[in-house]
């Protein structure tokens, strides 16, 4: 096999969820002995391809290839067999096991009798982690108490211990800090020259340039380009992966912008909220930008109430407040469209009719029983202002596509009349056409006095409908950016800025 | 609207929002309630075709009387299981506010307060329970497994096993009649449909489906779920109270055990009326119907002569096919 020949080929892959097509059309091959990285916004289709070649997703089109053979991978076990192994983000070990155990769990080396052979599992171990310049790392310990770069390495010396030709690795440096991060780049490296083709995904340019041979981009589930490392520029691959004239798609709606309605100072809470400071205006969209584990999603659920702030001042309509509840949260005007609809937002197997009035139940009673016509008017109303698109509001809300789910989050909290809106992602997984829906609707709010905190991972989404753009990373804000001075590039750069400082 | 594109797609007319019709809403919304009444209907007539006597006043009387407490103890427990929670400590609660209240009976305190002062004693270790689970989060299989050790095992250290005999007839409601019906029976049902009202119409009602169906979602919604929870155990306290006032006067004697796994029929009650194990759905109107289905079933058993002990596996193939419905139902809806 000569060294160009890829290892693994997918071609012409597609895969669809409830006839939204998240993958259309994609190749993408891995060679022994390269790193490629895979790149694209969140809801490109990253997750999806990983999720096809570890064997989770079966694609609904195209075939796979592996060592010159086509093959089905319809399970995790199916590709572990055929050497492609996965390193996920979170990471699947079993903490009260030993490192041994974990690493050669579902394929422990037997005795001549049939016994697990557990001087051959220690040695064994032993030996991949030393492999892994982790001599420092016990193998009888257990992994829980291991730190998240350990259990990382344990998971790869588990990928090693099944032989894997092909190795990939799901956003690996996002829990490290920097020294980790170093150390595994050098891990990767090592693989490399080892022969192993490792599929690595990152939203991190520099990361990329520093480890990569080839990249690929994907962008709304197809593939845009696949180029040698060294053929593009950093500016290249962003505007690869943004991909289009941004105004364009994102309709922003002139409103008046009036008085501020939110002064936040000096909030702290844990690690990921550090003197945060910013205001909020009527009819303001403020975009919060950066990346997984910046902070953005922990300030949101410090400003609702969720995690209150430890220290720091928050002052609503001209009032001090200091939020301790959700609750509190939402009687003073807050509301919060959380990061996960279906975690958060709804009770999926209770009707919309009683999703979209859980918020203001209280109001909507008069005595201990709820004033059920009313529930109903409004709910009705809400469901064709939104246009929710449903059967009937007694309808399940688990049934709804996302869309139309995430609607129904927004209505409930519409429901409240909030002053001060917080979205936290507010189109993640869901279809173009509700997106721009979604859009237009947070329009109408900043008309009619709302002030949005946006929060969104998808950048041309943050530069398209703000006003104004705070960026951050390790928890603190480093930039807070105008309209204007908002270019991919310069948010881009203060996302990551923190990571290369430190 | 500042839009110089072209590509951004109309937002789509929108569809009509037809009400389904009456039929297609009560299945809906009481599917697995209608199936558990059909059963209770399809019971009747069949034993009654091979034994008349099975619908004689007699019979009917002693299947919903002597089987009342199970309903409205139940009440409870539905309450508690929508949320997301259980109590498999509420079998020996019962005999131990059974003791308490004959013990009051006997030693002459007013009828009242032997009837009551259990009512309070079942909130108050409820309350407890509720604390436990709510603020310490210690899940409630465990608190309430550990409530049956120390509850059963303190009342028979206590009461050495006897019994308690000489209660005053004034004491005995279940075996009174008001308006011509059987006091328990007339206690089962208004307690039912006053439940059943309250958990549809009022705010708290709705607030305990939230909170079983997705606490985070009930706390990210302001809804006070630790308070919440300890409301619905105190709650289970209270019926588990008015249910001991059933099962403690329908007799002479008050015996110190309860029947053998009542909690389990209790919970069964609810579960097979159609409160998912999982918490976020059933009714109370469901559990009272299971509850006179058993005792349906546990009495045409006599009527056609088959063994008392085919009740249990009769009600443990009906809990194991409700169960996979519910499983079935919402594969299909998430």
């Amino acid at each position: 096999m000569s060294a160009d020949t890829p290892f693994v080929t997918l071609s012409g892959v597609s895969k669809a969820f409830a006839g939204v097509k998240v993958l259309k059309d994609v190749s993408f091959d891995v060679r022994a002995g390269e790193v490629h990285a895979l790149l694209g916004e969140n809801g490109a289709g990253k997750s999806t391809l990983i999720k096809i070649l570890s064997g989770l997703y079966t694609p609904d089109g195209g075939t796979i290839t592996v060592d010159g053979r086509q093959m089905k991978l319809t399970s995790p076990r199916d590709a572990t067999a055929a050497g492609i192994a996965t390193v996920y983000q979170e990471l699947l070990l079993f903490p009260e096991l030993s490192v041994a155990e974990n690493i050669f769990l579902g394929h422990y080396p037997r005795t001549s009798s049939g016994a697990i052979d557990w001087s051959a599992v220690r040695s064994r171990a032993r030996d991949l982690l030393d492999q892994l310049d982790t001599r420092e790392l016990d193998v009888d310990t257990k992994v829980l108490t291991l730190s998240v770069a350990q259990r990382q390495r344990v998971e790869i010396a588990k990928a090693l211990s099944r032989d894997a030709k092909i190795l990939i690795m799901d956003e690996p440096t996002a829990s490290l800090v920097e020294a980790d991060v170093q150390r595994l780049m050098g891990i990767v490296r090592q693989l490399r020259e080892r022969g192993v083709g490792i599929v690595y995904v990152s939203h991190r340019l520099p990361e990329i340039f520093a480890l990569a041979d080839r990249v690929t981009v994907l962008r709304d589930g197809a593939h845009v380009a696949t180029r040698d490392i060294g053929e593009v520029d950093e500016r290249q691959l962003v505007s690869l992966m943004v991909g289009r004239p941004i105004d364009s798609l994102f309709p922003k709606v002139e409103a008046a912008i009036g008085d501020t309605v939110l002064q936040v100072d000096g909030l702290n809470r844990g690690r990921q909220v550090r003197d945060i400071s910013f205001s909020l205006r009527k009819g303001e969209i403020l975009g919060i930008a950066g990346l997984v584990g910046s902070g953005r999603t922990e300030l949101a659920l410090t400003l609702f109430g969720m995690t209150p702030a430890t220290s720091g001042t928050v002052v609503l309509d001209g009032k001090p407040v200091a939020i301790r509840s959700p609750r509190q949260a939402r009687d003073l005007g807050i509301a919060y469209v959380p990061e996960d609809r279906g975690l958060q937002g709804l009770v999926k197997p209770m009707a919309i009719r009683k999703n979209i009035s859980m918020a203001t139940i209280d109001r909507l009673s008069s005595g201990i029983f709820i004033r059920a016509a009313q529930e109903a008017r409004r709910a009705t109303e809400a469901v064709k202002r939104l246009g929710v698109r449903c059967r009937s509001i007694g309808q399940p809300v688990g049934e709804l596509s996302g869309g139309n789910q995430q609607k129904v989050v927004i209505a409930k909290w519409l429901e409240t009349s909030p002053k001060v809106l917080i979205l936290d992602e507010p189109t993640r997984g869901v279809d173009v056409g509700a997106k721009a829906e979604i859009h237009t609707i947070m329009g109408e709010l900043v008309r009619q006095g709302v002030a949005i905190l946006m929060i969104s991972s998808e950048l041309p989404e943050v530069l398209g409908m703000s006003d104004r753009v705070l960026v951050m990373a390790g928890g603190r804000i480093m930039e807070e950016l105008s309209r204007e001075e908002a270019t991919p590039e310069r948010v881009g750069a203060a996302m990551t800025a923190h990571k290369e400082a430190a | 609207m500042a839009m110089s594109g072209v590509d951004l797609p109309p937002v789509r007319p929108q569809t009509s929002l037809q009400r389904p019709g009456f039929l297609r809403r009560l299945m809906a919304d009481y599917g697995q309630e209608l199936i558990v009444l059909l059963a209770i209907v399809v019971l009747f007539v069949a034993v009654t075709a091979v034994n008349p006597r099975f619908i004689s006043a007699n019979n009917l009387t002693s299947i919903f009387s002597g089987n009342a407490y199970i309903a409205v103890a139940a009440i409870g427990m539905a309450m508690v299981i929508i949320t997301g929670n259980i109590d498999v400590s509420i079998g020996a609660l019962i005999g131990v506010l059974a003791t308490i209240s004959g013990t009051l009976a006997v030693a002459g305190y007013p009828i009242w307060v032997a009837w009551f002062f259990p009512v309070l004693v079942g909130m108050a270790i409820n309350g407890l329970i509720g604390i436990l689970v709510a603020y310490f989060r210690i899940p409630s299989i465990v608190v309430t497994l550990g409530a049956l050790s120390i509850l059963r095992g303190g009342l028979i250290s206590v009461t050495g096993g006897t019994w308690i005999s000489d209660l005053p007839p004034a004491f005995l409601i279940a075996q009174q009649k008001w308006l011509g019906l059987p006091v328990p029976l007339v206690a089962m049902i208004v307690l039912t449909v006053l439940a059943a009202l309250w958990m549809r119409y009022s705010a708290f009602g709705r607030s305990l489906y939230a909170v079983g169906g997705n606490p985070e979602a009930a706390v990210a919604t302001g809804i006070p779920i630790e308070r919440r929870i300890v409301a619905v155990f105190i709650l289970n306290g209270f019926f588990a109270g008015l249910a001991t006032i059933l099962f403690a006067t329908q007799l002479q004697v008050i015996q110190s055990t309860v029947p053998p796994n009542l909690e389990l029929t209790i919970i069964m009650a609810a579960v097979i009326g159609g409160v998912s194990i999982l918490g976020g759905s059933g009714t109370v109107i469901g559990s009272t119907l299971a509850a006179i289905l058993f005792a349906t079933i546990g009495s045409a058993l006599i009527f056609v002569n088959v063994s008392a002990y085919w009740l249990r596996a009769v009600i443990g193939l009906l809990i194991l096919a409700t169960v996979l419905a519910d499983m079935l139902r919402r594969r299909r809806t998430v």
